[in-house]
């Protein structure tokens, strides 16, 4: 009998839902990700997978392995905090990257007010204009 | 004293960090012990910004906002993904004055905005302190500017400033 077997249903259940919600909603990320039409929109999805996607396999998994140990297992929780504070990097860093390349290039895809300001004089600039 | 422990919270939360991942015994204290200053004096010289927690009592509250904020994102987008192509929705890029200056804020706003799903932190001008977000759907618009400014805000200078 694997220690898998010796949980009970009522635990079993509330894992099971967690760990499927947590993995939909990162499949539906990914599905996001392929469809979407624009780089902006696209910066969306993936964090499905890194608010309730990893949230839902993280409890799940913490769950689990706090009955199959027999004690309090929170190492889940620290994985959850690191890819919570960490997110924002990497958003920022793609989503200015693609910023600054449509500013370079006047993209159509950028408002007015967001294509003039390159830097901050001329943000005072057409502050000052406005 | 303070020369030795820079950031007496942040170090403790790395031993109780280090502890937790390894074993609860005295050799991974003093090991953890070790690691902790050693990363307080890191993080010393990256930060000259010691951040200043003032308002604890509105940490309860700015969490289980959070929490809410982000199951009912979740279901949004999952839906507008889901629906992609005939609901008609628009994303917009929307620009939020803001009145937090300090770095830690900052960041913890930018740890919200990024973790709710529907919103990406842009870009932050501190010349003229806007900032510039994208959102997954326009008509939410109101909303978005709403909570920024009228809760996540409040809240967040309470705490740090």
């Amino acid at each position: 009998m694997t220690p898998l077997a010796a949980i009970p249903l009522w635990l079993a259940l509330p894992i099971a839902f967690l760990v499927m919600l947590g993995a939909t909603l990162t499949l539906i990320g990914a599905i996001g990700f392929l469809r979407l039409g624009n780089f902006y929109d696209r910066l969306h999805a993936p964090t499905l997978a890194t608010s309730w996607g990893m949230g839902g396999i993280v409890l799940g998994s913490l769950l689990l392995a706090t009955q199959v140990e027999g004690r309090i297992i929170l190492h889940e929780l620290v994985i959850a905090f690191a890819i919570l504070i960490t997110a924002p990097v990497t958003l920022m860093l793609l989503g200015r990257a693609a910023l600054h390349r449509d500013r370079s290039e006047g993209s159509a895809q950028l408002p007015e007010s967001l294509r003039q300001r390159r830097s901050p004089e001329t943000a005072e600039n057409s502050e000052s204009d406005e | 004293m303070s020369r030795i422990l820079v950031y007496p919270l942040f170090s403790f939360l790395l031993v109780l960090l280090w502890m937790m991942l390894t074993r609860f015994s005295l050799g991974h204290f003093i090991l953890g012990s070790a690691i902790a200053l050693l990363a307080g004096k890191a993080a010393h010289a990256l930060q000259p910004e010691t951040p200043q927690f003032r308002g604890w009592r509105v940490i309860p509250r700015l969490i289980a906002i959070f929490f809410v904020d982000i199951i009912r994102s979740n279901i949004a987008v999952t839906r507008q993904i889901l629906t992609e192509g005939w609901s008609g929705r628009k994303s917009e890029f929307i620009e939020v004055p803001l009145t937090i200056q300090s770095r830690t804020a900052l960041s913890t706003l930018a740890i919200i905005l990024t973790a709710t799903p529907g919103t990406a932190w842009l870009e932050y001008v501190r010349e003229t302190e806007t900032l510039t977000l994208h959102i997954f759907d326009a008509s939410e618009h109101e909303r978005y500017l709403d909570i920024i400014c009228n809760t996540y805000e409040p809240l967040l200078k309470e705490l740090f400033e």
